[in-house]
């Protein structure tokens, strides 16, 4: 309520604070075409209606490396012709040098802390969370019913039910059956899966908030065996070249019993010519080994205001109204978007809407974050390095204690020593 | 056929003067538009391949000599990188050239609804390579992509093979599509050479007792050579600089990665630009040098005479 | 008998092309036809084709905007490479001076970077001069892939040409300009119109300088609003669609390609040769 009450209040104070002065138009990127443009259109356009203001959409490729290399042309030009950027979870450091300071600016009571952590370089709060995102594992109900296995705690157990039911399903007839499918092509996706599988057996999170690299342990090591042994036995080799879509793909048309995947997949798996509609169940991911915990890494989206920009002001509250309490109710219900202000995880309608917002909550709130933040600007070429050693291990090129001795030493290089 | 004695009618009369002079009139748009819109672009990479230059802070860097180019050629990520292009480049450019041949040869033959067939055979090349490249993909995807699907039902394979994903397999998918979405751009210029070849030239052979097969390599083949030199070599400077295929196929993996794969990877992922700049320049060696053996040894000839 | 097996090979041969260059686009058509789930499906032709996909295409963004700007770009690319390249081409194949072999390397150079590096010193020219987000700005910059191409195919073209019939016309008072347009123009046919075609095509399907001159949606060209379709989320692919657009862009390529054809093979007739 307090939050609604400032968006007003800080509506009308901009409302009537510049009748003398000239309106202004401000540019915002946030998706391309389709239902999350038209999403972030309505947003935009109410602030606009508002305020008086004028607010023009500009598109940008979904791919989100594209929409980085776009990015970094514009602002490295300082070009003005962008105000408010829809930003990744990991780009924070990227792009830093080139977003506003939001500290004093911003409303953020409220907000997932990680997030908040996340979004701040070096004590600047460079972009305000927007939408949040983390693993989810996908099940197929009817089949771990018919064979009388409950959902996997741990990834052994999930390893063991997935060859069992496989073997099972092969046999009755579906020679296309695999048990579990994930994001094993050498991108981004990697380092997210993988990084789950390390966070999970408690082998750290690559590079520690110090700066120090932590990734050539033996916990490390054994959660890269464990999914390296996955590979053509519940896993198709070709598994080594799936993206998201893909692993939907194989999923979505029966022929997996677990996938690894985004929140975005649960509208398209209950779609009407889905065929495993009604059949899929979601979870938190499984957990590694006895002291392990589940782990689920942290993706979503954020805004952030271009240094470059004329209309600093305006654009600030632009970014306030999107993302405030309101707004983002309005988004989960009409898109699922996974919203970054804890209390929405119990607001009837949003739940409604989200059945497994609530069941998620501390999957959500609890995401383990990329180390895009201590890294800064060179997260890039640690991710890079870190997801083709995986995808080594993976193929079989390599020998996990060897592929993370080798990554340790490239990532202390890269990283000068811990210094970044 | 009367052959003038050339170096007294072009070189030095009045008249080879003045079309010199217009021809260097003929040459100025095209020198000053290609030094307008290149020059400062291509010098500005080669001057960022002497410093530290990062996309971030692109007005402070210092410059560092040639200690980019001792790190590229020391880093073996690069010379896989340069493995892949060549044996890329190289397999799919023979394979485009002979198709391209065989394609162009069909296409000029008299027969009927050619014309149809010239518009069939461009499809490949007038689709865009983002859209065709990710076409590529579903079709080629283990569990649910056709080619698998085309291929176990003809009894070709066993069970569906995971194509990109393969260490071996990656490279090979990732030319079959060069060679479906390129082999049109060989065809059509093989056409337009084979064009150039008088037909009485193919009577007079025919009545020689010449066959077909015998016709192409001691007529046609000659007469097309130097056509089908340029047509090669802007094949091979576009497959020496494949950088989307790649890249929607098989993401950013070192297995299949080329040298501009590379160099995006460390000029825009990395934001690295002045050791990006480097590896631009360094593939720029490699093409030049490729090109360099190709004028050699095809043959072409830059200052030739014309009609000859 | 003979004859007959060499023709049953022949038509086979033609068959296996058709078969090579064309599935795939099939398959596009089949894709374009079907909905949600069916990128995941393999069917010979859809169940219930529905032409959804197509509607969007247009509804979503201005995508008939989208396909006169690439009409633009690509015609005013082509209109002005071959402008220049005939006339560079028709000194550098047909006139002895010295430094002919060098300018040739040099035009040619100007190729052999990869596009990603020149990326960032166009953008500051275009900004420099003031086309940013504009059509004008595109064709500027695609003239770096397209001049070295059309100069060094047409002059090749423009060598082979018989010197018999340029000493006719120069007997006869004829100024370079006049040989160039009334007599070598005619003869290459052939080659104008294939690179013409060949740079069209180019320039249509550029994506990386398209996607970074422009900004605002009524700017973009046809592969940019392409890659621009997205589904209801970041990850999903809106394969229908997608698979609609490409298939409404091939189709006037193919148009031009047949009004053209004719001219792709013409050229020398036994007659002209003659000296």
């Amino acid at each position: 309520m307090r939050k609604i009450a400032t968006v007003l209040l800080g509506a009308i104070l901009a409302f009537s604070a510049n009748p003398a002065r000239a309106q202004v138009t401000l540019a915002i990127s946030c998706g391309a075409v389709g239902v999350e443009f038209q999403i972030c259109r309505e947003g935009a356009e109410a602030w606009a209606r508002e305020t008086g203001n004028t607010v023009t959409l500009v598109s940008t490729p979904s791919g989100s490396t594209e929409r980085l290399a776009l990015y970094q042309q514009l602002l490295s030009a300082r070009s003005a012709d962008i105000d408010v950027l829809q930003i990744d979870v990991v780009w924070p450091g990227t792009l830093a040098n080139h977003l506003l300071d939001l500290k004093e600016r911003a409303d953020t009571d409220g907000v997932f802390p990680a997030l908040i952590a996340n979004n701040t370089v070096e004590g600047r709060l460079v972009a305000v969370p927007w939408f949040t995102n983390a693993g989810v594992l996908y099940y197929r109900r009817d089949l771990l019913e018919r064979h009388n296995r409950p959902v996997p705690e741990s990834w052994a157990d999930l390893a063991e039910t997935a060859q069992l039911i496989m073997q099972a399903e092969r046999e009755a007839g579906n020679t296309r059956m695999w048990g579990y499918v994930f994001q094993g092509r050498a991108y981004e996706g990697l380092t997210v899966n993988a990084l789950e599988w390390v966070a999970s057996h408690g082998g750290g999170s690559i590079v520690e908030a110090d700066g120090q690299v932590s990734i050539n342990n033996p916990e490390a090591a054994a959660a890269l065996a464990l999914a390296a042994s996955w590979i053509g036995t519940i896993s198709p080799p070709g598994v080594l070249n799936y993206a998201e879509e893909e692993a939907r793909g194989a999923f979505q048309s029966g022929n997996a019993v677990y996938m690894r995947n985004w929140p975005y997949a649960w509208p398209l798996l209950n779609a009407e010519d889905s065929a495993v509609r009604g059949q899929v169940g979601v979870a938190v991911l499984p957990r590694g080994g006895a002291e392990g915990r589940p782990v689920a890494t942290l993706g979503g989206e954020q805004l952030a205001v271009s240094r470059y920009s004329r209309h600093p002001e305006e654009a600030v509250a632009l970014v306030r109204y999107l993302t405030s309490q309101a707004e983002q109710k309005r988004r989960a219900i009409a898109g699922g978007f996974n919203p970054t202000i804890s209390a929405l995880y119990q607001d009837a309608e949003v739940l409604a809407a989200n059945p497994f917002f609530g069941d998620l909550y501390e999957t959500f709130v609890n995401a383990v974050a990329r180390p895009s933040g201590v890294t800064g600007g060179r997260y890039n070429q640690v991710s890079a390095e870190f997801w083709n050693a995986v995808h080594a291990v993976l193929s079989g090129q390599s020998e996990p204690a060897a592929a993370l001795s080798r990554l340790d030493r490239n990532l202390r290089r890269i990283g000068r020593n811990g210094r970044w | 056929m009367v052959v003038p004695p050339e170096r007294a009618l072009v070189v030095s009369s009045p008249l080879a003067r003045q079309k010199r002079r217009t021809a260097w009139l003929f040459l100025a748009p095209v020198l000053l538009t290609l030094a307008g819109i290149a020059g400062w672009p291509l010098a500005r990479t080669i001057w960022f391949s002497l410093t530290d230059a990062r996309l971030d802070a692109l007005d402070s860097f210092d410059f560092v000599g040639l200690e980019n180019y001792q790190f590229l050629l020391t880093d073996p990520d690069w010379w896989v990188a340069v493995r892949n292009t060549l044996v890329f480049a190289g397999i799919s450019v023979t394979l485009e050239t002979l198709l391209g041949i065989i394609i162009a040869l069909v296409l000029n033959a008299r027969m009927r609804g050619r014309g149809m067939l010239r518009a069939a055979m461009l499809i490949p090349w007038a689709i865009p390579t983002v859209v065709s490249a990710q076409m590529w993909g579903w079709m080629l995807h283990d569990q649910y992509g056709v080619i698998n699907e085309i291929l176990v039902w003809l009894g070709l394979i066993a069970e569906p093979v995971a194509w990109t994903a393969g260490h071996g397999t990656a490279l090979a998918a990732v030319i079959a599509v060069d060679v479906w979405k390129t082999t049109p751009f060989l065809a059509l210029l093989t056409l337009a050479a084979l064009q150039l070849v008088p037909e009485e030239l193919h009577e007079a052979a025919e009545i020689d007792g010449l066959g077909p097969v015998g016709r192409f390599f001691r007529i046609t083949l000659p007469l097309i050579w130097p056509a089908l030199m340029v047509a090669i070599i802007f094949r091979t400077l576009d497959a020496l600089r494949v950088f989307d295929l790649m890249y929607v196929l098989t993401g950013n993996s070192r297995a299949t990665a080329s040298m501009s794969v590379y160099a995006r990877q460390q000029l825009v992922d990395f934001q690295d630009v002045g050791y990006g700049s480097a590896a631009a320049t360094g593939l720029f060696l490699v093409i030049a040098l490729v090109t360099a053996l190709f004028i050699t040894f095809g043959r072409v000839r830059l200052g030739a005479e014309p009609g000859r | 008998m003979k004859r007959l097996a060499g023709r049953a090979a022949f038509f086979l041969l033609v068959l296996a092309i058709v078969a090579y260059t064309v599935f795939p686009f099939y398959w596009a058509v089949v894709s374009s036809l079907k909905g949600g789930s069916a990128l995941f499906s393999v069917e010979a032709w859809p169940s219930a084709p529905e032409w959804s996909n197509y509607v969007a295409v247009f509804q979503e963004q201005p995508f008939g905007r989208n396909i006169l700007n690439s009409v633009f770009v690509a015609g005013s690319v082509v209109a002005l490479s071959l402008f220049l390249g005939v006339t560079a081409a028709f000194a550098l194949g047909r006139v002895r001076f010295r430094g002919r072999a060098t300018l040739l390397l040099v035009i040619l150079g100007v190729s052999m970077f990869p596009q990603v590096a020149v990326l960032s010193g166009l953008f500051e020219l275009i900004r420099a001069l003031g086309l940013y987000n504009n059509l004008f700005g595109l064709t500027l910059s695609y003239l770096i892939f397209t001049l070295p191409f059309t100069v060094w195919v047409l002059t090749t073209y423009m060598r082979e040409l018989p010197v018999e019939l340029e000493e006719a016309a120069v007997m006869d008072g004829a100024s370079p300009f006049v040989v160039l347009t009334r007599i070598f123009l005619p003869l290459m046919g052939p080659a104008v119109v294939t690179t013409g075609l060949l740079a069209f095509i180019a320039a249509w399907n550029e994506f990386l300088f398209a996607l970074t001159f422009t900004l605002t949606d009524e700017m973009r060209t046809v592969p940019v609003a392409i890659a621009l379709i997205s589904g209801s989320s970041s990850f999903e692919l809106p394969w229908g669609r997608i698979m609609a657009a490409s298939v409404i862009v091939t189709v006037p390529l193919i148009a031009l390609v047949l009004v053209f054809q004719r001219r792709i093979v013409s050229g020398l007739t036994a007659g002209a040769v003659k000296g």
